[in-house]
């Protein structure tokens, strides 16, 4: 059966980084950005990818991060990872787009941007990004899951949040922080 | 909308700190493309041959290529251009990696600084806001160090960053501009020193508009994959441990000695062992598939990286083996000197020692043995001490300040430029020409699209020529297929050999394109990426400009007539184009000069070098023969024919042993 036939399935799109491969390139970065360029192609900056490579030559540190959640507070605290005998701040693996770093924000509307994995009618055979690494940093993969019960879940855990936060602060200063929330807009 | 440009040059007074965002005009990119073509054309308006290179007045351009920050892939050399201390002439620098993608973000084509800081400051710029920030605290820094402490300052780790080491600030004349792990060689460090800025900062968040935006993405992607998954692009030298070329072919120490079964494959083991133990990872520059940089960690010693023959320099001239450049290159990274004219320094300075014309007490406490020498002596040099502070000044310059006999040990230089250390037998046509006339100081920048020897066999040449996409012109077929003996070639053939290999690389240093996929990298193969047959519509699909071969070879013609124009200005004339004397034990003083003038009229050129009235104004250069005209240098009517012909001394019949290089 194809991918996405099974009503009781999902496909999940993954696409897997392994960062010993990373030259650093950036090309990932520049596709991304004309891709998603109105007209297509038509404009380059790597500010506009959601895709970045967070690099330091020094440290021999290269990672490729795609974007994901927009989260409004900074992290209070980051761990640092030592892999290798090199060390790497949480922030070299993370994908937010969050107020403590300039990317994964769109520059002139500071609207967060999300990797949306280049969806596209028709479909591509692989991202974008995926396509122009050569160095198989980045590969593309799909996998079927199971579809039942993780709508509930998911909602479970809002409902899950969404309590604590009325619990701290009150229902009525939950909905005004929700209304003035502008990515809200953007959902 | 301008395309692929930005359109803007930032222009900065380092004297004044004055800072001004300058629109540039529409037209120069089909006349001059952009990079090094129109940063030669700023150079002869604005910096007159009274300008010294250490005046204020010289100018020093940070160029992006005409391609930079479009799709098109490996587009990331960024062209350093000013006038050179040590040769008094144009200087040639690019450096790869991610500046010149990075400027155009920030929406600039250009950086164009003149004046001088009163003391170390740093170029910040973010897009429209442009700082010069004080850097004191970054005194004595190392390179990459001074990336990543400004990177720090900043709080922003996307910063792109070039700087300048110890060499830079002491005004060494070898200094080199680092970036990350590339390095912006042949004397460009010094006068960014000498204007007391110790980095450019960059980060930008712009767009850059294609002309032909679908058409383009997939031309480039093409030439991407074409890039990514050819072994005819990018350096197969950070892959193929069999160095044997280099060792057994090249000379050691002070360019003397060759030592031809140099190579076996005990120490092939030991190096690739070396290599191996030693590496992080391949890295590459921006939007390009290769990875053409090895990364290297040697233990107590700096992260580095290296490109091509940049591994073999060092322990070449010192006579020792890989581990020794392994350990003293991150150090000359952090101090930020140019790897392929140091060690020849350094060298040069310890024949003097030999031949007892420097003696022990010009080295106090200097280390008995070649290694502790060159670290002693790469001390001295960047820090100007003692007879460091004389050999600071290059080779030739050294050799001048010494005397008593040194000059007859500067015997590698060209126009006053330390050469690729090659000696060999008889004289090659195409090769003699190239290091005669070549103004981009060093032949890996010159040479490039034709092969460097003919193949065996006719079947073989055929082959060869019948996947052969590069060729501009079906004459190139003919001259390869009928080439049986390297030396046995018609002047004819050798000076359209000569032109279209100069033609790549003057177009690829005003695209920005990068010479593996490009100008140097045909010549192993001829299967490289980019070639005169599709980097005009390349140029057509990002500009918008209407581009053909013909005209981008004119643009050639343009670009490459008015670097000679700076430089006849500045004096260059037909006795400095010689190779060095011993370059090849064979000379033929009569047939050498004959071929030079056949090139020079080939070229345009009147008998001493200098571009005659017609061909300027055929390339649209009509006010560059008003002022060579003015300044006397070309004559009024006379078509330019000026003074006796100087054909200097004759041929050398120095050291040097039969030939037999091949690739
Ligand atoms: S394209 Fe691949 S190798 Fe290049 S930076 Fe992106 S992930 Fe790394
Ligand atoms: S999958 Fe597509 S949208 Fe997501 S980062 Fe890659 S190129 Fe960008
Ligand atoms: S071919 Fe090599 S040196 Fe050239 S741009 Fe690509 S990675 Fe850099």
């Amino acid at each position: 059966m194809k991918a996405g036939q099974n009503p009781k399935t999902k496909t999940i799109q993954e696409i897997k980084v392994d960062i010993d491969k990373c030259t650093g390139c950036r090309a990932c970065e520049m596709a991304c950005s004309a891709y998603h360029a109105q007209p297509r192609y038509s404009s380059i900056n790597p500010a506009r990818s959601r895709i970045r490579v967070i690099s330091d030559e020094l440290n021999d540190e290269y990672v490729p991060i795609r974007a994901g959640d927009y989260t409004p507070a900074e992290c209070t605290g980051r761990h640092i990872y030592t892999i290798n005998g090199k060390e790497y701040s949480e922030c070299s693996f993370c994908g937010a787009s969050c107020p403590s770093r300039d990317f994964f924000i769109e520059p002139d509307s500071g609207l967060p941007l999300k990797c949306d994995m280049c969806e596209s009618v028709p479909a591509l055979a692989e991202p974008m990004c995926v396509k122009v690494c050569m160095t198989d940093a980045l590969t593309y993969v799909e996998r079927e899951v199971v579809r039942e019960e993780i709508p509930q879940q998911k909602r479970g855990q809002i409902e899950v949040s969404l309590e604590a936060l009325i619990n701290q602060y009150g229902l009525e200063a939950v909905i005004d922080s929700l209304k003035q929330m502008p990515q809200a807009k953007n959902h | 909308m301008r395309y692929a440009e930005t359109g803007f040059d930032l222009e900065i007074d380092l004297t004044r700190g004055s800072i001004d965002k300058v629109a540039t005009e529409p037209d120069l990119a089909e006349l001059y493309l952009g990079g090094q073509g129109s940063a030669a054309k700023l150079i002869f308006e604005r910096v007159p041959p009274d300008v010294d290179a250490f005046s204020p007045d010289n100018l020093l351009i940070f160029s992006t290529g005409l391609l930079h920050g479009t799709p098109a892939p490996a587009a990331n050399r960024t062209a350093v251009n000013t006038i050179s201390p040590q040769t008094n002439l144009m200087s040639h620098s690019l450096f790869g990696g991610f500046f010149g993608p990075e400027l155009k973000y920030a929406g600039y084509d250009k950086i164009v600084i003149r004046g001088k800081a009163t003391d170390l400051v740093y170029l910040y710029i973010n897009n429209d806001h442009v700082e010069i920030r004080d850097a004191t605290h970054l005194r004595g820094k190392g390179s990459t160090e001074t990336g990543d402490l400004i990177k720090k300052e900043l709080n922003d780790q996307k910063v792109q960053v070039a700087a300048i080491g110890l060499a830079g600030e002491n005004r060494v004349y070898m200094a080199s501009i680092e970036h990350n792990h590339a390095s912006a060689a042949r004397g460009v460090g010094v006068i960014m020193g000498d204007k007391r800025l110790k980095a450019i900062a960059v980060r930008g968040t712009k767009d850059i508009n294609v002309a032909k935006p679908a058409e383009l993405f997939e031309l480039s992607q093409e030439l991407h994959q074409k890039i990514g998954g050819s072994d005819g692009n990018g350096d197969w030298m950070a892959v193929d441990e069999d160095d044997s070329f280099h060792h057994n072919h090249f000379a050691w120490g002070n360019a003397r000695t060759r030592i031809k079964n140099y190579w076996s494959p005990e120490l092939q083991e030991r190096w690739t062992n070396w290599k191996y133990d030693h590496m992080d990872r391949q890295t590459g520059c921006y939007n390009c598939p290769k990875k053409c940089r090895n990364v290297i960690k040697w233990p107590g010693r700096e992260r580095f990286a290296y490109k091509c023959y940049g591994k073999d320099t060092y322990h070449m001239a010192a006579f020792l083996e890989l581990d020794f450049s392994y350990e003293i290159l991150g150090l000359a990274q952090e101090y930020g000197l140019d790897s392929y004219s140091t060690p020849q320094v350094i060298a040069f300075a310890l024949e003097l020692l030999e031949a007892g014309i420097l003696t022990d007490k010009d080295f106090p406490e200097m280390p008995a043995d070649s290694r502790g020498r060159f670290f002693y002596l790469l001390e001295k040099i960047v820090r100007r001490e003692g007879i460091g502070d004389i050999l600071a000044n290059s080779v030739s310059q050294a050799a001048i300040q010494i005397g008593n006999g040194a000059e007859k040990f500067d015997h590698n230089t060209t126009k006053k430029f330390e050469q690729l250390p090659i000696k060999l037998g008889k004289v090659n046509p195409a090769y003699f020409l190239m290091i005669a006339t070549g103004e981009k100081m060093s032949i890996t920048q010159i040479e490039g699209s034709f092969p460097q020897d003919p193949l065996p066999t006719r079947e073989q040449r055929e082959e060869f020529v019948a996947k052969w996409d590069a060729v501009p012109d079906e004459k190139f077929k003919n001259y390869f297929l009928n080439w049986e003996k390297r030396n046995d070639i018609t002047d004819e053939a050798t000076c359209d050999i000569v032109d279209w290999n100069e033609a790549m690389h003057y177009i690829d240093d005003s695209t920005g394109l990068c010479g593996f996929v490009s100008s140097f990298r045909g010549q192993f193969g001829g299967g490289v990426a980019y070639h005169m047959n599709n980097i005009p519509q390349v140029i057509a699909l990002a500009t918008g400009v209407a581009m053909d071969k013909d005209k981008l070879w004119k643009a050639f013609q343009r670009i490459r007539t008015l670097v000679r124009a700076v430089n006849v200005r500045r004096g260059l004339r037909r006795k400095d184009e010689r190779p060095p004397e011993d370059h090849w034990a064979v000379r033929d003083e009569e047939a050498e000069q004959e071929l030079l003038s056949k090139y020079y009229a080939f070229k345009g050129w009147n008998s001493e070098g200098i571009p005659t009235r017609q061909t300027l104004e055929r390339l649209d250069l009509g006010y560059v023969a008003d002022d060579l005209e003015q300044r006397g240098i070309l004559v009024v009517g006379a078509d330019g024919e000026v003074g006796a012909l100087g054909t200097g001394v004759a041929g050398g019949q120095a050291a040097g042993k039969a030939m037999g290089v091949a690739p």
